[in-house]
């Protein structure tokens, strides 16, 4: 019956609906006030039925809901004969709790499309070693799974057998396939366009990287500030405050009209729902867009910030530098180059990679002492050459000479924005390298909107040489820039920006530059899906995608405004409504009502234009 | 100790989270601490003592209160 009766809760208010119109129709056509009359007492009834039920069981658990302020205004009006108040009232609440719900559902649906990516079933091998299709519930670690061209991995895992080719885009945003054979990994949520394989689980449910991602996102949306707690609190007494404040009204004026209007006014309504339903729809323009916004606190600090700090390899360039000049200052070239390439192989630093890549295969040496200067280089020594691989820093310190000569080339390599690594074999300077790593695409238009969008200050900051970070610099119109700067270089200007008051945001790829990313008011992780970047950041742009910044500090300062808007409307509309209760003689609890659903559809349907959110 | 997560049906009304929070801590053997009521995903998640109670029960003290719970799924802690 109860179970019923909320089901139904939608249908018993368009029954409600349509007796009260019939009721008015009887009224004005055929002058008939006992017809009226028990058409609207009918509707009041009807309508009370889910309120009160919810009312008494809310009571009963010791809570004074805004079902048991309405219906003990219903009873009230009830009290005084008043049927047309009872059963408007009535209908308007159940009309508003149900379009509520509606224009809920929309706000939330963008996060809804991205829950419904999870996929649902596997197909796991048996006992027999047969294939069956399970729920993916059912699926443990260790499981044998089976994909199928066009299905869904259903959980993160290794490729034991098979070949294909899955679309990643669902984690990393990049929808060209990745080529996956034996021992590949593969993620839960990511699509085998071709072929088919047999995986082992590694993880499954909530502890695959999209289960993560999702429960993020979940958590993020419904993640409050200390404001909203504040509300929430507020909220809690309030309801009971008005309940009592509308007895002693009832007692001290003995009219019950006023008593009952207060108790429909008094419904927080609009202020509870005003700011989760922006911060929902916000988040949800986000994720749509491949930005994780991490909660409402995060949209409010990062709409706030003046100063962005950005790393340059990786987030300002692609991160896969390139050989781009070479000078050699020795007869054998042959020899120096195959010791630096052995030298580097060792390493997995990029410029490394980059050194071994335009080299290619040499002659194979053992390496002995290999020796890691931090910020500087590799020394290391090779049939007793003693070998230092770096930068001029790093010469410096090991007393090499660099004539007239080379130091004009490293200027002059500098200037054309490449990255130094120089080459000594036993003391005398060999090669001098010049590595770029191409900046990526569309960043000075970019950084452009995020200063239209009032960042004060567009800093870069970076383990190279100054006058390389100084040609980016200038390049894409950075207003600071910094070179030299080790990775707790980086944390420490960060800090000396906030200690001098400023707001910053800090936007690395999340690889050694964790530190950094934490201590920022917003650390924004330029992520590939991994589970480190995805973790220690506010907000996290999938795909590393740059064209996605503007676009993400746009969101976050359109959902704060937002909130706000909601706030005041819905502290304005309680405000306006108590002072025409006062001041004036056409409030009632039927208009009371009306307003007060009203104003809940209005935060609702303010909040749902951040879904439509664009950066002009 | 077991952690749940419920998945209800839709919530919209502004004091239903109130309310499913009050069914939910006064149930003998819930960790009220660890409850966590997602409004927006319309989800519960929390930890009980599965010797004290049973998830049937939950289940019954939310369907009680006027809410449908879709789906429930429990972990071991």
């Amino acid at each position: 019956m109860q179970q019923f009766l909320f089901k139904r809760k939608n249908h018993i208010a368009f029954l409600s609906g349509i007796l009260i119109a019939l009721a008015f129709i009887i009224k004005f056509l055929f002058k008939n006030d006992l017809i009226f009359e028990i058409l609207l007492v009918i509707a009041s009834v009807l309508g009370l039925l889910p309120i009160a039920l919810q009312a008494y069981q809310a009571l009963r658990v010791k809570l004074v809901s805004i079902d048991v302020l309405v219906t003990i205004a219903v009873l009230g009006a009830f009290a005084i004969k008043n049927f047309e108040e009872s059963a408007i009232v009535t209908f308007l609440f159940l009309l508003g709790a149900y379009l509520e719900q509606r224009t809920l559902n929309k706000t939330r649906s963008a996060i809804k499309e991205l829950t419904e990516l999870a996929p649902d079933s596997a197909f796991k091998q048996m006992e027999n070693g047969e294939f069956k299709e399970v729920d993916v519930d059912d699926v443990d670690v260790g499981d044998i799974l089976l994909v199928k061209t066009g299905g869904k991995v259903p959980v993160d895992g290794a490729v034991i057998k098979g070949e294909g080719y899955i679309n990643e885009a669902s984690i990393t945003g990049e929808s060209l396939p990745v080529t996956k054979q034996e021992s590949s990994l593969v993620y839960a949520g990511t699509i085998l366009e071709n072929g088919t394989i047999q995986i082992v689980a590694n993880r499954v449910g909530e502890d695959t990287t999209f289960g993560k991602i999702i429960e993020l996102v979940e958590e993020a949306q419904d993640s409050k500030s200390a404001a909203e707690r504040f509300i929430d609190k507020f909220s809690k007494y309030y309801t009971p405050v008005v309940l009592i404040l509308a007895i002693v009204v009832w007692i001290f004026t003995k009219n019950i009209e006023l008593a009952i209007t207060i108790l429909v006014l008094g419904c927080p309504g609009a202020l509870v729902i005003g700011v989760p339903v922006s911060n929902v729809a916000g988040i949800g323009n986000g994720a749509k867009h491949g930005i994780l916004l991490k909660g409402s606190e995060v949209i409010k600090d990062f709409s706030s910030i003046d100063v962005m700090v950005f790393d340059k390899t990786g987030t300002l360039t692609i991160g896969n530098p390139q050989v781009s000049k070479v000078s050699f200052y020795t007869n054998n070239k042959a020899d120096a180059l195959a010791y630096l390439a052995n030298i580097e192989k060792e390493s997995d630093h990029p410029l490394a990679k980059a050194i071994v890549e335009y080299i290619g295969d040499t002659k194979q040496y053992s390496i002995e002492n290999t020796e890691v200067v931090k910020g500087g280089g590799i020394i290391a020594y090779i049939d007793n050459h003693k070998i230092v691989v770096g930068n001029k820093a790093l010469m410096e310190n090991e007393e090499i000479g660099l004539n007239e000569n080379v130091l004009s080339d490293i200027r002059d390599f500098e200037e054309s924005g490449n990255s130094i690594v120089l080459t000594a074999i036993d003391g005398n300077l060999s090669i001098l390298m010049g590595i770029r790593d191409e900046i990526r695409p569309n960043v000075k238009e970019n950084l452009q909107k995020l200063k239209n969008l009032g960042v004060k200050n567009l800093v870069v900051l970076s383990g190279d040489n100054q006058t390389t970070v100084n040609v980016i610099a200038k390049e894409l119109g950075l207003t600071e820039a910094f070179g030299h700067m080790l990775p707790e270089d980086k944390s420490a200007y960060i800090k000396k920006l906030q200690e001098e008051g400023h707001k910053v945001a800090f936007v690395g790829d999340g690889v050694n530059d964790s530190p950094s990313l934490a201590l920022a008011d917003i650390g924004i992780a330029m992520g590939s899906g991994t589970d480190v970047a995805i973790e220690t950041s506010d907000v996290v742009l999938m795909n590393s995608d740059f064209n996605k910044l503007p676009h993400a500090l746009g969101i976050a300062k359109a959902t704060s405004n937002n909130m706000l808007q909601n706030i005041l409307i819905a502290v304005g509309v309680v405000l306006i409504l108590l002072a025409s209760l006062i001041f004036s003689n056409w409030m009632n609890v039927s208009i009371g009502m009306l307003v007060h659903e009203g104003s809940i559809l209005v935060v609702i349907l303010n909040g749902m234009r951040l879904l439509r959110y664009r950066l002009k | 100790m077991k952690k749940v997560t419920i998945q209800l049906e839709t919530l919209a009304c502004p004091s239903c989270v109130q309310k499913i929070e009050k069914a939910i801590t006064s149930l003998n053997g819930v960790n009220n601490d660890s409850l966590q009521i997602l409004f927006n995903a319309s989800k519960a998640k929390f930890e009980f003592n599965d010797e004290l109670l049973t998830i049937e029960e939950i289940e019954a003290a939310i369907g009680k209160m006027g809410y449908e719970v879709k789906k429930s799924q429990v972990r071991d802690l």
